[in-house]
């Protein structure tokens, strides 16, 4: 037993390396900014605005996410309809979804210049201006409404079909039957859902760097962006970074203190039969239509504009798709890898693997990838130039934004390996090969798949961290299309968006399906 | 791609490579477009060096200082073009130009001499709409009315930066009151010049902040007369656009020969149909047809380099500070 003695302390070594990265990228890049910061006396009256800002517009986007969640879930959760599983999966897309892309279909249907505004001219009325504060919380609930939707599902999900039954033969009046099971199950879910959106509407940059529309609309992260590449003044940039991470980790702080949501989708097949459902059938209905079309409307417009302009695509699409590429897969390795050596190190220490992954993944959400940029290009700049490092930087930052997603799919998985067939390796006296080539890796490749396809699909759709550093010779695929948007070639860049979506969705495809493939073949 | 440059210089030894030297310049996006003046100023210019003109577009002309900063003397760029008198102090101030002796026959308005930077071209900063729409006459009227304006980022953008200047040069301490005023009006700040009149041609606003000099593009190339610029009675800003040369560059005879081929009569005869601005030295053809005039000297406003500096920080806090609340 030497032999696995030493093969568990390596384990640990590699887990706690993985660790102290994590640490070091996460809080170290915060010290190495907060150096530079002179004090919180640099900002002026408009960056204390942009902080207003950000909390204000965090809390109504949050705050509308999870309310219009509310209804749309109870209905999707009362109502079966054929169709009913794949609006599910469907409200699954925009977590994977290139927030660029998201905006531009935005833009098309509530623009100035879009379908809503034409309709509201031809009725008579002016036309809608997104630009600003109205932009930013739209695209914030375009985001987050289906992952709060999806939250909140599995909370219905989780309550016993017997207790349906049970207030339904009861005649319950519609007070009792909200007292009884919706209020219960909303305390459960509905902070973390909440907390969870606020934090992502906190660090978000890409949306208030399309739409935000000047000083107005200027989050933290656009701040930092605009001292460190526009005034090139890195101790603003550096002070604004560090109200930034303190702000998230007070809100990570607090997530500690309720369950966040999972975000596995466990549950979601199935559909307790709701005697209920007939009464509420016209409500419902409406509901989940209206969300279904501020969901699919802007991607439509995104998609059928672009298709026709697919033979008149920039020629930079072919470098940048190669670029995103090479940034995606290296993301995907890295994170995988990271998730994995966690995962295989910790999985069997019962709560303070549970703890772990929840702080690892708290730590993660809550790391502003510019100020994890910031803090590297402070760290590079006195020895090389930092721009040089553009890729390998996009790659770690990206594959550290995936990792609580990733370790949230492996962790249980790999806990599960070990409780169920642990015993069998020892009775058996398996070889480490046999037992990685023949119990591990088919139990672990479907997971595997799956935390692979989401790292990097939200490793091609991210635009943040090479904003900072790209330079005009250097540029992703979000990033091209963000630029053809500023140059207002719509056709084109909404031609580079399904590009961009069906390469998104391809890798991930390719991943997920390899993984379960992996598991038929065996 | 850098990667490939080193690679190539480590791995490869081709000669043919190292015998064309290449002058690498640093400008702003719409000089390189492809309806801009960089294709023509570039084949003109590899027609006589015999070197290999290479334009990287970094944004808008304000990016380009913070750009320049960020690289410091690392920057592989040898000339900058598309600084402004506005951004030149605060340019001449890092250290990182060289100083340079570039004679021309200037037809600047004020006349021109300045250690580091040589003009290419000027023009006024105007507010640009469609004729048929009842111009404002000055700012307080813009700011009263329900017109939609786009106007670009001072930080990142010339325009965007002698917008600032303007209000200041004619309203001075009432310049805060006035973007308050303004603030209301503004559909969007875009980073940049193209994005802006891009958004403008698309229906986005009533009036699009750009140059008197503006309609005469879609009068002149597009035959279209529809589009023409607000007058406006305090005055209007003037723009006046430099290069310089770098400091770390590695090819200065070469710069110093692209910078004197800039005021002459090559590259200022390509400047009034593609940047669409007055050409810094009067081309022996003139201006073209159906060019506008420049303005008196009453309605022309204009800081020096030094007043320019000066004010920059405190009108861009008064501006932040209006826009954002």
């Amino acid at each position: 037993m030497a032999d696995s003695t030493i093969a568990i302390i390596l384990r640990i070594i590699l887990g706690g390396a993985v660790l102290a990265a994590l640490l070091g990228f996460s809080i170290g890049t915060a010290v190495a900014v907060a150096t530079q910061g002179q004090g919180l006396g640099v900002l002026s009256l408009a960056d204390w605005l942009a902080i207003r800002f950000t909390l204000w517009q965090a809390c109504i986007s949050a705050g509308l996410s999870v309310g219009i969640a509310i209804p749309v879930a109870r209905a999707l959760a009362r109502q079966s309809f054929i169709g009913r599983q794949a609006l599910i999966t469907l409200l699954g897309a925009p977590f994977i979804l290139p927030v660029i892309v998201g905006v531009l279909g935005l833009l098309a249907v509530f623009g100035r210049a879009g379908w809503i505004s034409d309709f509201l001219t031809w009725a008579g009325f002016a036309r809608l201006s997104i630009y600003g504060p109205p932009g930013v919380i739209l695209a914030h609930v375009f985001f987050n409404l289906p992952l709060a939707t999806r939250f909140l599902l599995q909370g219905w999900a989780a309550v016993p079909a017997e207790r349906f039954r049970v207030v339904h033969s009861l005649a319950a009046s519609p007070w009792a039957y909200f007292r009884l099971i919706e209020w219960p199950l909303l305390r459960t879910v509905l902070p973390g859902a909440f907390l969870l959106i606020f934090l992502l509407c906190l660090t978000s940059f890409a949306v208030a760097l399309a739409v935000g529309g000047g000083p107005k609309g200027t989050t933290i992260e656009l701040a930092i962006y605009q001292a460190f590449r526009l005034d090139f003044d890195l101790s603003k940039a550096a002070s604004l970074a560090v109200v930034q991470f303190s702000l998230c980790g007070g809100v990570a702080m607090l997530a500690f203190l309720v369950p966040l949501p999972q975000t596995d989708g466990l549950g979601l097949d199935r559909l307790p039969q709701r005697f209920d459902a007939y009464a509420h059938r016209t409500a419902d209905c409406l509901w989940i239509f209206c969300a279904t079309a501020f969901l699919v409307m802007p991607l439509s417009a995104v998609l059928f504009r672009g298709v026709g302009h697919i033979h008149n695509l920039p020629h930079q699409v072919i470098v940048a798709s190669l670029t995103s590429l090479l940034i995606a897969l290296t993301s995907t390795i890295v994170c995988i890898a990271m998730a994995l050596s966690l995962a295989l190190a910790f999985a069997r220490r019962g709560m303070a693997a549970r703890n772990l992954a929840e702080g690892v993944g708290i730590l993660g959400l809550a790391t502003s990838p510019l100020v994890v940029g910031t803090g590297l290009f402070v760290m590079i700049f006195p020895f090389a130039h930092p721009m040089t490092f553009a890729v390998p930087i996009t790659a770690s930052v990206n594959a550290m934004m995936a990792l609580p997603f990733a370790l949230r799919v492996l962790m249980p998985a790999v806990r599960e390996i070990y409780t169920d067939y642990l015993h069998l390796r020892c009775s058996l006296n398996m070889t480490r090969w046999f037992w990685l080539s023949r119990i591990v890796l088919p139990r672990l490749s479907r997971p595997l798949g799956f935390a692979a396809g989401l790292a990097v699909a939200l490793s091609m759709g991210d635009l943040g961290v090479i904003a900072l550093f790209a330079d005009p010779d250097l540029q992703t695929l979000p990033l091209l299309l963000y630029r053809l948007m500023g140059a207002y070639r719509m056709d084109q860049a909404a031609g580079v968006a399904v590009v961009l979506v069906a390469q998104s969705l391809a890798l991930f495809w390719i991943f997920d399906r390899g993984g379960r493939g992996y598991v038929g073949s065996k | 791609m850098r990667f490939t440059s080193l690679f190539a210089g480590l791995f490869l030894t081709t000669t043919a490579v190292a015998e064309t030297p290449v002058l690498t310049i640093l400008t702003y996006d719409s000089f390189v477009s492809d309806w801009g003046p960089g294709p023509a100023v570039e084949a003109a210019f590899e027609a006589t060096c015999g070197c290999d003109l290479r334009m990287v577009g970094a944004g808008d002309g304000a990016a380009l200082l913070a750009r320049l900063k960020l690289e410091g003397s690392r920057s592989d760029a040898d000339v900058v073009l598309g600084l402004d008198t506005n951004l030149m102090a605060a340019a001449a101030d890092t250290g990182l130009f060289a100083p340079i002796s570039i004679t021309a026959n200037y037809a600047v308005p004020g006349g021109w001499a300045d250690p580091y930077f040589a003009p290419f071209d000027w023009g006024y900063f105007a507010f640009v709409q469609n004729a048929e729409l009842e111009a404002p006459t000055n700012f307080r009227a813009l700011a009263d009315s329900d017109l939609k304006i786009v106007i670009q980022d001072p930080r990142s953008s010339t325009p965007g930066l002698g917008l600032l200047m303007w209000v200041k040069a004619a309203y001075g301490a009432d310049a805060a009151d006035v973007w308050t005023d303004l603030a209301d009006n503004i559909v969007t700040v875009t980073a940049g010049w193209s994005e802006a009149y891009g958004m403008f041609l698309e229906g986005e606003a009533d009036l699009v902040l750009s140059y008197t000099t503006s309609p005469a593009y879609h009068l002149i190339a597009e035959g279209d007369a529809s589009k023409s610029f607000a007058v406006f009675d305090e005055g209007h800003y003037m723009q006046i656009e430099v290069a310089g040369k770098l400091a770390s560059s590695d090819q200065s005879a070469l710069s110093d020969q692209f910078l004197q081929f800039m005021v002459s009569d090559a590259f200022q005869s390509i400047i009034p149909t593609t940047n669409w601005m007055f050409p810094a030295v009067t081309p022996a053809a003139g201006l073209p047809e159906g060019f506008p005039k420049p303005l008196s000297a009453k309605q022309s406003l204009i800081f020096s380099p030094i007043e320019a500096a000066a004010l920059r920080n405190v009108a861009l806090v008064e501006w932040q500070t209006a826009l954002s609340q």
